[in-house]
C-alpha cells in the first residue's frame, strides 16, 4: 500500500500530494499520514469526491486516513 | 459538490451580517471588514506610518485572532507549529498587502464591496482570480514552502499575547497611540462591540476554515467547492443587507467609498494579492486565523503585512480613494511609486515561486 507523508504540509499540499498520486497509479488503496484536523477533513473530502472509502485512525495529534477505492 | 458546508454557508452569512453591521456602527463605508486595511490601520495606530488618515487600533484583527485560538483551544485543535520558510512567508506577507493596498482592500473587503456595487471591486476580482490561476500553475508544478514542526506551546502563542497585550494598552494609555482624527482611520464601531462580534467571527472562521483564496483555489484545482461557498455566501449577505439599510444604490465604478477607478491597478493589485495567497496557502483573513490557532509561519505573514502596510504609506504605494469635494471630482488611483511597486512585487513572487518549485523526482 502506497504511503503519503503529508505532516506538516499546509493547505493545499496535502490534497495536492494526495490527487498526483490517485491521478498518476489510480492505487485500490492508499494511506496519508496528516497532523492537522483542516488537512484530514480535506483529503477525506478529496478521497470520497474521487471514489474512495476513508477511514481515520487517530495516534495522538497524528490521524492516518486510509483509503480504499470503493 | 455532494452536500453543502452549512456552517461555511452560515458563516459567511454572518461576516456578511457583521460588515454591514459594524459599518451602520461607525466602520468606514463598505469596511465592516477588510483584514488588509485594519493591519494598516494598526501599522498606523503604532506610528509605523504616518499616514494621518489612517491610524486606529482596530479591535477586529484582536478579536479575530482570539477568537481562533480560544475556539481551537476548545476543539483540541491548538498547535504551536512553524518552520515552513518564515522568511519567504514574510516577504510574501509584505507583497500581499503592497496589491491589497493598492486596490484598496484584502479580498474579504473585495467581497463586501461587491456586495456593496463597487464594480472596481469586481475587476479586483478578476485580477485576484487570475492571481489565483499563477498561484495554482505553480502548485501543480510542485510549488512547496516545506514542512512546518512542532514548536514550543509558546511560540504559538506570541501573536494572540501580543494582541492582547496591545489591546490593553490601547485602553489604558491611549496617549501611546495615534489615532486619525479624519479619513478612514476616524470612523470606527464601538471598541467593544468590534472586538466581540470578531470574536464570534474568528471563531467561527476557525471552525469552518473559511478562505477566501483558498474557495477558489479548491474549485479550480479539486471542483471542490465547498469552500466557495463560503465566499458567495458573504457576497448574498452583504447585498442583502446593504439593500435593506437602504445603503445599496445599484453598481456602478463611480465614486465609490475608498475605492479608485483605476482599473488597470485594480486588477493588477489583487492579481498580486491572489498570487501571493496562494503561495502562502491561505487569504489575510485566513493567515490571521492561522496564527491563532498557534501557526507561527502565519504569524510571521502577518507581521510582514503589517511591515508592507507601513511601507506602502511610508513610499507612497497605496492607492488613493475617489473624492469629491466642493463639487470638484479628484479619480484618485495609484502613484508611480506603487506602480513601480506593484511589478517588483510580481517580479519577486515570481522568483519565490520559481525557486521553491521542485521539478518532480519521478
Amino acid at each position: 500500500m502506497s504511503s503519503i507523508d503529508a505532516r506538516g504540509l499546509s493547505c493545499p499540499m496535502p490534497v495536492v500530494l494526495v490527487q498526483n498520486e490517485v491521478k498518476k497509479n489510480a492505487p485500490a488503496e492508499f494511506q496519508v499520514l496528516l497532523d492537522s484536523e483542516c488537512s484530514v477533513e480535506n483529503v477525506t473530502r478529496f478521497a470520497k469526491n474521487n471514489g474512495y472509502e476513508v477511514k481515520a485512525e487517530e495516534n495522538g495529534e497524528e490521524t492516518t486516513l486510509i483509503c480504499t477505492k470503493k | 459538490m455532494k452536500k453543502i458546508n452549512w456552517l461555511l454557508v452560515v458563516t459567511g452569512l454572518l461576516v456578511g451580517a457583521a460588515a454591514v453591521a459594524l459599518t451602520a456602527l461607525g466602520n468606514p463605508p463598505n469596511m465592516g471588514f477588510c483584514i488588509a486595511c485594519f493591519l494598516r490601520d494598526i501599522a498606523g495606530a503604532t506610528k509605523l506610518h504616518s499616514a494621518a488618515v489612517v491610524q486606529y487600533f482596530r479591535p477586529e484583527i484582536i478579536g479575530l485572532v482570539l477568537g481562533s485560538t480560544i475556539m481551537a483551544i476548545a476543539g483540541k485543535e491548538f498547535k504551536a507549529k512553524a518552520g515552513s520558510s518564515p522568511a519567504t512567508r514574510f516577504v510574501l506577507g509584505f507583497f500581499v498587502m503592497v496589491g491589497a493596498l493598492v486596490f484598496l482592500g484584502c479580498p474579504l473587503r473585495m467581497v463586501i464591496r461587491m456586495g456593496g456595487g463597487d464594480l472596481n471591486a469586481f475587476v479586483g476580482f478578476a485580477g485576484f482570480f487570475i492571481g489565483i490561476l499563477i498561484g495554482i500553475f505553480f502548485l501543480k508544478k510542485g510549488f512547496s514552502l516545506k514542512r512546518t514542526y512542532k514548536v514550543n506551546t509558546s511560540e504559538g502563542l506570541v501573536l494572540p499575547a501580543a494582541l492582547v497585550i496591545f489591546g490593553v494598552l490601547v485602553l489604558a494609555v491611549p496617549a501611546l497611540f495615534a489615532f486619525s482624527e479624519s479619513g478612514p482611520g476616524s470612523k470606527h464601531a464601538p471598541f467593544f462591540i468590534s472586538l466581540i462580534i470578531a470574536l464570534v467571527i474568528g471563531a467561527l472562521a476557525q471552525k469552518s476554515r473559511m478562505c477566501f483564496a483558498g474557495g477558489l483555489r479548491d474549485a479550480v484545482m479539486f471542483k471542490d467547492f465547498n469552500l466557495v461557498s463560503g465566499f458567495v455566501a458573504v457576497f448574498i449577505a452583504v447585498l442583502l443587507g446593504n439593500i435593506i439599510l437602504g445603503k445599496f444604490s445599484g453598481f456602478s465604478t463611480y465614486l465609490q467609498p475608498i475605492s479608485h477607478a483605476s482599473q488597470l491597478w485594480n486588477l493588477l493589485g489583487m492579481v498580486l494579492v491572489g498570487w501571493g495567497s496562494i503561495l502562502l496557502g491561505g487569504c489575510p483573513l485566513r493567515q490571521l486565523i492561522l496564527a491563532g490557532e498557534g501557526n507561527g509561519d502565519s504569524a510571521v505573514t502577518v507581521l510582514g503585512m503589517i511591515v508592507g502596510a507601513a511601507f506602502s504609506h511610508n513610499f507612497g504605494l497605496a492607492g488613493s480613494a475617489a473624492s469629491l469635494t466642493d463639487d470638484v471630482y479628484k479619480a484618485g488611483g495609484i502613484g508611480t511609486n506603487g506602480k513601480v511597486a506593484v511589478f517588483i512585487g510580481f517580479a519577486v513572487l515570481l522568483v519565490i515561486s520559481l525557486i521553491n518549485t521542485k521539478k518532480e523526482a519521478k
